[in-house]
């Protein structure tokens, strides 16, 4: 099968989201799409899937002219997607999850064959190695296992053409390397691939052939062969970028945040945190390396001050801040940016003025009294959109106008322009383009170097590896590592994320 | 929009139209579902309308009914006047539901606040004895304001302290509400003298609202009922305005409206909010009660608030939360009623249609889909979900 997309173009108010983007994927290859974030590359796979038309252009299967007004003809079609977040319902098992909206039916009643279906689950599962069981209930699986239920529900359709949108961003170093021989098997077998990312060194491994874009272009199409991580991003970005984020040995100074035998619930009441010590001096970036949901999200609410901790004692800069209000924790110079951006980060339906005063409106130069001052709040918008080149007509549309890399770099903005001396980011590059990373990174860094104290908590152990003076490991909400910045290997602390003890 | 702007683009300069549309709906809302999509569904709702007057009096019957409706409300000072008066309480209870919507709460209770204030403030105004005239007033209207947000505040307290949801809590007290005022209105003290009916004792002239179109040179001047609760209105409309889009109080309000996360993320207190704004809400429908006991009525009386608390939520619906958008449609659902009492006498069209109407109009609101079907209007609507939910 061959699938050709030709000039495609597709614009949202005030963007051009795909300008006349000609793609061809063939049975049998890996097509990394390639793109920071904003540069199109969802967009255009959502006009692919049937979930948007394009304004111009057109899209071809085996040379005919086909038009997909929803998902259902492009799996009709033999188009299968596998999205960033996963579609699964939770109390289901792995069959019924498989065949959901396309049940093996028998006789007039409509009673579902389940039997059949698990045959052929257990068939797909043992050609391609996925190693699944088709009873088990999803709930109970881990992520990557979840990840490939989404694969076999699109080879139960009879997928011919797989698009996987940013896939590892999930994963463990581990299971990265068990997706990539999953994906290799399927190309193997025939399957035509397209590979969404803007990780570089995913796509140099991965990919047969790779494909840029630039806000909405295709700025180059080469291969791995012909590549390497600066060439990559030199396309991406549209100028040469510094990966490696250059930094002197840490001076650390006094302790700034101290964190002393601290447990936190959950909402379910089961200890998320649990006995946590640990503490950040001035000048230094301690990294919390772990797969997300080990009790990080947890740890770093209780700290601001988000969620009451039930034992323990958090002070920052010798103040106890235990059972401080959010607030009181922001007034002590603390910058957090929160990992789930649009959850806790921005109000999306306010502007970005009134979004970048989202913590600090109440006082000046902001309001006086109760009155506030929109003009210095839009001014400060204004300076901020320009300092970190964040992409928006405006600064009086809604964030949710604003990509997602976009979003995070207003928070980021929002967040480092206080006067502060402890830093707390979770996830801070997650889903933005490499050049705002190394933006945001010498930021980090840099406020390091004028004395912050930083927590950074990520799941990415790039990120992990490239900014830490010193790294912890948690697992099962016990820091179960610490390993200095310098000395640690990603296989290391892949091994502690699985839960091995040091 | 013609391509995507290079790299940064501040605007330092705002085109003047935006700015106006700006300052008449809130930011950054499509101005076709904010002014558009209302205004035709009112369209819809009169033409749906006309087809039951046709139903039960012919297809001759809709022009007469309506041009009555329209005469009956607009022409002539006296039809003014009465719009004006209708619009009064609709206006302050439509500004309490409104409030409430902001901050992301559904205040059902704007007719029992409105029983409680109007009571309040009755009482006020004729216990209290040689206040002077202004003062009296003042006063009485601050009791009302108080009474209706004690009621208010009660549901937000229960809310933020044990989760109660206030849909509930406000309905089952405007039960208490109704019940609490049958009760006290057959108090020795507070009941007329010689009445054995409940109704309160005549409200002092000193706190009574006067009289603000009595001044016209025009033949029978001195009937015209509207009183200067509708100036009050309009002012509290402002006031709410500024509160909700100018204080750092209405940021807090619409901040834990659209997002209850990122407010307590940015130190926000979500409890203080929901209690501080039901109080608020509370007291504009306290306000709006003690608008009808001060004004036409002189005294509090079993169903004095008349169900107009729940014909603001409609309106609030209607004007879409904004504090503009609530004084135009409480000035259309007042001049709905006054037009339809004309309409039932001069062209025999129960003034029940005018319910329909007005149940059509929500109806139409709660669907903006079906508006935007009936009339083409270019819809951005599913684009903005979907490029929430699916754009790079």
């Amino acid at each position: 099968m061959r699938l050709e997309l030709r000039n495609v173009t597709k614009r949202f108010p005030g963007v051009v989201a795909n300008d006349s983007v000609n793609l061809t994927v063939e049975s049998g290859e890996i097509l990394g799409l390639l793109g920071e974030n904003g540069a199109g590359k969802t967009t255009l796979m959502n006009i692919l899937y049937g979930l948007y038309e394009a304004d111009e252009g057109e899209v071809l299967i085996d040379g005919t002219l086909v038009e997909f007004v929803g998902p259902g003809d492009a799996i009709a079609a033999g188009i299968g997607m596998v999205h960033q977040h996963f579609m699964l319902v939770p109390v289901f098992d792995v069959t019924e999850n498989v065949v959901l909206g396309v049940e093996p039916t028998v006789g007039p009643a409509g009673h579902i064959d389940m039997e059949e279906a698990r045959a052929e689950v257990r068939a797909i599962s043992a050609q391609y190695g996925l190693d699944i069981d088709p009873k088990a209930v999803v709930e109970d699986l881990p992520v990557g296992t979840q990840q490939r239920i989404e694969i076999i529900k699109v080879l139960f359709r009879e997928a011919e053409i797989i698009v996987f949108d940013e896939p590892t961003s999930v994963l463990t170093p581990q299971e990265v390397d068990e997706f990539f021989n999953i994906v290799r098997s399927l190309r193997d077998a025939g399957k035509g691939i397209v590979f969404i990312t803007h990780k570089l060194g995913e796509m140099l491994e991965i990919a047969d052939r790779i494909l840029v874009l630039r806000r909405g272009k295709v700025v180059g199409e080469t291969t791995p062969g012909q590549s390497t991580k600066g060439s990559l991003a030199k396309l991406m970005v549209g100028r040469p970028v510094d990966l490696v984020v250059e930094k002197a040995s840490a001076e650390p100074g006094d302790v700034v945040l101290s964190v002393q035998g601290l447990v936190v619930q959950d909402e379910r009441l089961q200890r998320a945190v649990d006995d946590v010590t640990f503490e950040v001096r001035s000048g230094e970036i301690v990294g919390i390396a772990g797969v997300q949901g080990n009790g990080q999200t947890e740890l770093v609410e209780a700290i601001t001050g988000l969620t009451l901790p039930i034992a323990g004692h958090v002070t920052i800069g010798g103040e106890d801040i235990t059972l401080a209000r959010t607030r009181r924790v922001h007034q002590l110079g603390v910058a957090h940016v929160p990992e789930d951006r649009q959850r806790d980060g921005l109000v999306l339906d306010f502007n970005l003025s009134e979004n970048v005063v989202l913590d600090s409106y109440y006082d000046r130069p902001y309001s006086r009294g109760i009155i506030m001052d929109w003009d210095e709040a839009r001014r400060h918008a204004i300076e901020l959109v320009d300092e970190y080149d964040i992409r928006t007509p405006s600064v009086d549309v809604t964030a949710a106008t604003l990509s997602g890399g976009n979003q995070q770099k207003l928070i980021v903005a929002r967040e480092f322009s206080r006067d502060m001396k402890l830093v707390i980011a979770s996830q801070p590059t997650r889903g933005i383009d490499v050049g705002s990373i190394e933006y945001i990174h010498q930021q980090i860094v840099g406020e390091r170097d004028s004395g912050a104290a930083i927590l950074i908590v990520s799941s990415e152990l790039d990120e992990i590896l490239a900014l830490s003076d010193r790294i912890l490991v948690m697992y099962r909400g016990r820091i179960v590592a610490e390993v200095a910045g310098e000395k640690a290997t990603a296989i290391d602390l892949g091994l502690f994320m699985a839960g091995a003890t040091a | 929009m013609t391509e995507k702007p290079d790299g940064v683009t501040p605007e330092p300069e705002q085109p003047r139209r935006s700015r106006l549309r700006e300052r008449i709906a809130p930011r950054d809302v499509d101005w076709r579902s904010l002014v558009l999509i209302p205004l035709l569904a009112v369209i819809a709702a009169l033409v749906l309308g006309a087809l039951f007057i046709a139903a039960t009096g012919g297809w001759g019957a809709i022009s007469p009914a309506y041009s009555a409706l329209f005469t009956g409300a607009f022409v002539g000072w006296r039809s003014i006047s009465e719009t004006m008066l209708e619009a009064t309480p609709l206006i302050l209870a439509g500004l309490s539901v409104a409030i409430g919507f902001k901050a992301g709460l559904f205040n059902i209770g704007a007719e029992g606040q409105m029983v409680v204030g109007g009571f309040t403030a009755a009482l006020v105004g004729f216990s209290i004895e040689g206040l002077p005239p202004v003062i009296h007033l003042l006063v009485a209207l601050s009791a009302g304001i108080l009474g209706g947000a004690l009621w208010g505040f009660i549901p937000g307290l229960l809310r933020a302290k044990t989760g109660a949801h206030e849909v509930i809590t406000t309905i089952m007290l405007n039960f208490v509400a109704f019940r609490l005022l049958d009760y006290v209105l057959k108090l020795p003290r507070i009941q007329k003298a010689g009445r054995l009916d409940p109704i309160s004792k005549e409200v002092l002239t000193s706190a009574r609202l006067p009289k603000i179109l009595s001044w016209l040179p025009v033949e029978d001047a001195g009937r015209f009922r509207v009183h200067l609760g509708f100036i009050i209105a309009l002012l509290v409309a402002g006031f709410i305005y500024w509160l909700l889009f100018k204080s750092s109080i209405g940021f807090e309000f619409r901040a834990v409206g659209s997002n209850p996360s990122a407010a307590k993320y940015g130190g926000i207190s979500v409890a203080g909010s929901i209690m501080l704004v039901m109080a608020i809400a509370g007291g504009l429908s306290g306000l709006a009660g003690a608008n009808e006991t001060l004004g036409v009525l002189g005294n509090a009386q079993p169903g004095f608030s008349a169900q107009k608390g729940f014909d603001a939520i409609a309106l609030a619906l209607l004007g879409r939360s904004h504090p503009l958008g609530v004084v135009l449609s409480a000035v259309l659902f007042g001049a709905l009623r006054v037009g339809g009492r004309a309409m039932q006498v001069q062209a025999d069209v129960g003034i029940d249609l005018i319910i329909i109407v007005q149940a059509l109009i929500i109806v139409l609101i709660a669907a903006p889909e079906l508006v935007r079907a009936i009339f083409r209007v270019k819809g951005t609507s599913d684009a903005e979900q979907l490029t929430r939910g699916w754009s790079v």
